[in-house]
């Protein structure tokens, strides 16, 4: 068994994740941060990708507007990268709640949004998609982030500056105690079932959804626990970007109500459904019938637009403590976040940060690394506030749009593209790969699609998974029949997305798909050719 | 409108069913008017499948591989009792392929058919793909698989989607002594190679003459020689046989991705030779019209560029495909329509129901086995159980409780059910 050890472990690689790996290292504190999955597979690579202005929750929760105000306008100016500054329009149509639209400009105030009110008809000018039966309309400075982007910099930073390392497809699965502390972690290898262990300084529990489960693992005994309720939310990815600017339903959150452009494309979302297990999270054909109706209110397009895919995320939202079945929504949990320091079950080197919002992960990363440096003994101050993040060039492949244009600047004549809906070409899948060789001694087509638009376009995968595929071989990256499963996994994984999406042009794309994977490839035997399923019927 | 045509049949549709219809009804005399989009012909992978694989009954269970696709039959109507191959006699299909391949050799596109088995094909995956009726070209490949030969698998530079190293890496359990090597198109002055173009290059005998010269260095102690297939546009057999005669040993074909050559000769290939045989053939466009009253012609009209013409026909055939030829379409509001005629559909109850949470659910995904239900002549079936027209027929894709991709049985169905439908109309007129 593998020892290894460190300053600080981390649990998790979503935004906080690795959003902490990198104030930890600008306090000079290098860390590692295991991952069951890769970076983002959590609510991080599972959201809308609002930056929220906080124009969502003034009616509710005046402190998490203030927080998501805050933070908004610090990460435009320190991570401008990872944002597209087009800013929110936040509509009313007929029959929407007057009493709540003439509070709102007042609400807004008290938790120093800016808002400006605008005619219905001047609206309708800036963003045609929009409704005929506006009644209200108000400007907020709403964004949009790209959160692949963000963590994967987030991540980078934190290894060019304290040497700080992820380990993916790699899960906690235990810890040993000793006086109070924890003494070892158990880490098991998802891919190869190895495990390993780690010793580490302090611990640090940021996994999202899953963060009740881990800290169960602790011992139950001592009862760490955290009352936790999943909200999973499915969103759905337009074809074509149908707006320019966020377009948000002036009303109390509710399903569908949320129109944000990225790039190329528009996201329509969500829905709230409490389930048992965030493991178990999946789009639904009912979630994406919700979103329609609702989202065709306010941007009646949305009812006959082509949508490539849908997707959800399990919001890890605080439960109440002690929390009774009338508690069990997910809508009027708070948004904030809580820390745990787990110091009321004697255990001092341990925490779990939970709840919050993909705007606000740098504030919850900047609390939990106080009262970790704190527990090290180290007086540094937080930087993540003044410090901008660097541009990474290898991210320009996530960016919606961005890799058209990155291609068109600067391809080599007879350099093939692989992925045509998206302009990825060979040149970058063998950059992709060379930048996380040390993480990923053998590459899957998962990982590069985390790391690029490959998969994203009206395809989904469908024709570039095998060019993908077989680049992979002709270069040498792949050698062996791993690679018919890294396909199956990659094409299983897109699906997930495209089901409860397929009807009108986008059933026609899967019917091909599926023709060419199962038709003439025969990929879902699962042991091609294996002798045990042949049948000769002598 | 003055241009009114008659005929015996219209045929809507021209994937492989409806070309199938078209070659049987005019080796029958009828005069036949078609139309329809031909590009889902295109994506055909060029392989005709009778059965090449029976979908799981349960969720956990696994596929099975089809060796003998006619004996498996009785395994299928157990499975799938509704299956169109039910009204159909094995040796019908067989004739009914026969009659296919025989006009297919006739224009320069001939097949073999595997007899009681089905043949064992090397896929771009380095998968092996089941099959009963492979075309000529691809034949070296499928018997070298069987018997084990050394063989090389060249690449070319450029053409994305189809390395031999892949190829050989995954085959290399059941297909020991297999070499991978990549070589530049000769002529080719690099970037990009698609599929198409480099068959019209290899319509030269030059062209040819270069290729060989690069693979010869790398043709040793193997018995057979595999190329994507590229292999000519118009006459694949003379140009294999002619790169066979360089190289020294048997040459093959392996299928690419779609769209690939072998789809587009049969596309090319059927639009120039049923015009001779009298079929009037209006590619890329479409045919509408509704249904009469019971004792009445269909009267339809061919829309789209550059013609606009009226058929009257005593008969139809509709053979439009499922989603990607166009036959049938799926709405989020309405569920799974005919797009034609707006016949009733055979489906799940609801959207939630047309796939399954897995992509690769050993039992396939209900929405493949939607369609029209039709009688023993091959007539869709109205809600209540009767033909909605005497002299309305159906074939291919469109048919319910077959689902073609996962039994690979899309040729065999189109093949059989065009020719059980041929004779039914032919008989009832
Ligand atoms: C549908 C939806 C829409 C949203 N929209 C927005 C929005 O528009 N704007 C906004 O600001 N916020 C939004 N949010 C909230 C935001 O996504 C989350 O608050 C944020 O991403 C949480 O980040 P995290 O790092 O805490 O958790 P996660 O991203 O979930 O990270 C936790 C990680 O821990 C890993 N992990 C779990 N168990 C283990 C283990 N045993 N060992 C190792 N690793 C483990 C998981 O694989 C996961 O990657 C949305 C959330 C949802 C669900």
């Amino acid at each position: 068994m593998q020892q290894m050890q460190t300053d600080v472990l981390i649990i998790g690689a979503g935004a906080v994740g690795t959003g902490i790996a990198r104030d930890l290292a600008l306090r000079g504190v290098s860390s590692v941060v295991v991952e069951r999955g890769d970076i983002n597979s959590g609510a991080s690579g599972g959201n809308h990708g609002l930056l929220h202005s906080g124009g969502r929750y003034v009616a509710g929760d005046v402190h998490s507007a203030r927080e998501c105000r805050e933070e908004n306008e610090l990460l435009k100016r320190l991570a401008p990268q990872c944002i597209e500054e087009c800013g929110g329009l936040y509509v009313a149509v007929a029959g929407d709640d007057e009493r709540y639209i003439a509070d709102f400009p007042g609400w807004c105030e008290a938790a120093g949004i800016q808002t400006q009110s605008v005619a219905p008809a001047d609206a309708r000018s800036m963003e045609p998609a929009l409704s005929e039966n506006l009644i209200a309309a108000y400007t907020l400075p709403d964004a949009s982030l790209d959160p692949f982007r963000l963590s994967l910099e987030n991540l980078a930073h934190a290894k060019a500056l304290a040497g700080s390392t992820l380990l993916t497809r790699t899960a906690v699965d235990g810890f040993e105690l000793d006086r109070g502390r924890i003494a070892r972690v158990h880490l098991k290898d998802m891919a190869r079932g190895e495990t390993r262990t780690v010793e580490a300084s302090q611990v640090i529990n940021a996994a999202g959804a899953w963060a009740g489960r881990v800290a169960g693992l602790v011992n139950s005994r001592v009862g760490t626990s955290i009352p936790l309720l999943c909200s999973q939310g499915t969103l759905l990815v337009t074809h074509d970007r149908l707006s320019e600017r966020v377009i948000h339903r002036l009303r109390p959150p509710g399903d569908g109500d949320i129109l944000v452009p990225g790039g190329t494309v528009s996201i329509l979302g969500t829905t709230s459904v409490t389930i048992p297990d965030p493991d178990l999270a999946r789009p639904s054909v009912r979630e994406v019938d919700v979103n329609l109706t609702n989202g065709a209110e306010m941007a009646p397009i949305l009812a006959s637009t082509r949508y490539v895919r849908a997707y959800c995320g399990v919001r890890p939202l605080l439960a109440d403590d002690g929390s009774s079945e009338a508690d069990r929504d997910g809508r009027s949990a708070s948004r904030g976040f809580l820390l745990f320091d787990h110091e009321n079950v004697g255990l001092g080197n341990f925490c779990s940060v939970v709840g919050g919002k993909l705007t606000t992960y740098r504030l919850m990363a900047e609390q939990t690394v106080d009262l970790v440096c704190g527990r090290l003994g180290n007086s540094t101050a937080c930087r993540t506030r003044e410090v901008p993040l660097p541009v990474m060039d290898a991210c320009s492949w996530t960016e919606p749009g961005r890799s058209a244009k990155v291609w068109v600047m600067g391809h080599a004549s007879d350099d093939e593209i692989l992925c045509e809906c998206e302009l990825v070409s060979a040149s970058a899948v063998d950059g992709l790969l060379q930048d996380c060789r040390d993480i990923f001694p053998d590459p899957d087509l998962q990982l590069l699609g985390k790391r690029s638009r490959i998969g994203k376009g009206a395809c989904q995968g469908a024709f570039c998974g095998l060019r993908v595929a077989s680049h992979l071989y002709d270069t040498g990256a792949l050698s062996s029949r791993r690679g018919l499963g890294a396909m199956r996994v990659f094409f299983q994984e897109r699906f997930k997305g495209q089901r409860p999406i397929l009807w009108g042009a986008q059933m026609v794309q899967s019917e091909l798909a599926e023709a060419l994977h199962c038709g003439l490839l025969g990929l879902e035997f699962p042991a091609p050719e294996s002798p045990e399923v042949e049948l000769s019927h002598e | 409108m003055n241009d009114m045509m008659q005929c015996d049949l219209a045929i809507i549709g021209t994937g492989i069913a409806g070309m199938a219809a078209a070659v049987f009804a005019a080796n029958r005399g009828l005069s036949v008017v078609q139309a329809g989009s031909t590009g889902a012909l295109a994506y055909t992978s060029g392989v005709f499948d009778v059965l090449g694989a029976l979908p799981s009954e349960t969720a956990g269970g696994r596929p099975t591989v089809v060796r003998k696709p006619f004996a498996a039959m009785a395994d299928l109507f157990r499975i799938e009792p509704g299956h169109p191959y039910a009204g159909v006699p094995a040796e019908e299909i067989r004739a009914a392929f026969a009659e296919v391949s025989a006009f297919l050799a006739d224009i320069g596109l001939p097949y073999q058919t595997g007899g009681d088995d089905n043949y064992r094909l090397p896929t771009p995956a380095g998968t092996v793909k089941h099959s009963w009726c492979v075309p000529e070209t691809a034949l070296a490949g499928c018997l070298a698989l069987e018997s084990g030969k050394p063989a090389l698998i060249v690449a070319l530079h450029g053409l994305k989607g189809f390395s031999s190293r892949q190829i050989a890496a995954n085959l290399a359990e059941v297909w020991p002594g297999l070499q991978p090597v990549s070589v530049p198109m000769p002529g080719h002055t690099g970037g990009e190679l698609y599929p198409e173009q480099a068959a019209r290059m290899l319509e030269t005998a030059s062209a040819r003459k270069a290729l060989a010269e690069v693979v010869a260095p790398h043709v040793r102690g193997v018995e057979a020689v595999g190329f994507p297939a590229v292999l000519g546009m118009h006459r694949p057999g003379d140009v294999t046989r002619d790169l066979a005669e360089r190289l020294g040993v048997p040459v093959f074909e392996i299928p690419t991705m779609p769209p690939g050559v072998p789809g587009i000769r049969l596309k090319e290939a059927f639009e120039s030779a049923l015009p001779e045989r009298g079929v009037a053939l209006f590619c890329q466009q479409k045919m509408s019209g509704i249904v009469p009253e019971p004792a009445d012609p269909f009267v339809l009209r061919i829309t789209g560029q550059p013609v606009e013409r009226e058929v009257r026909a005593a008969k139809v055939l509709l053979c439009s495909g499922r989603f990607l030829g166009g036959g049938l379409a799926a709405r989020q509001d309405l569920g799974i329509v005919e797009t034609v005629f707006d016949l009733a559909v055979r489906q799940p109850e609801s959207r939630s129901g047309w796939h399954r949470q897995d992509y690769f659910d050993p039992r396939g995904h209900p929405v493949h086995r939607t369609g029209l239900a039709v009688d023993q002549q091959f007539r869709p079936l109205a809600k209540d159980g009767r033909p909605v027209h005497p002299g309305l027929h159906a074939a291919g894709s469109i048919l319910a409780h077959q689902d073609w991709i996962r039994m690979k049985c899309g040729a065999g169905v189109a093949i059989a059910t065009a020719y059980k439908a041929v004779e039914a109309l032919r008989r009832g007129r």
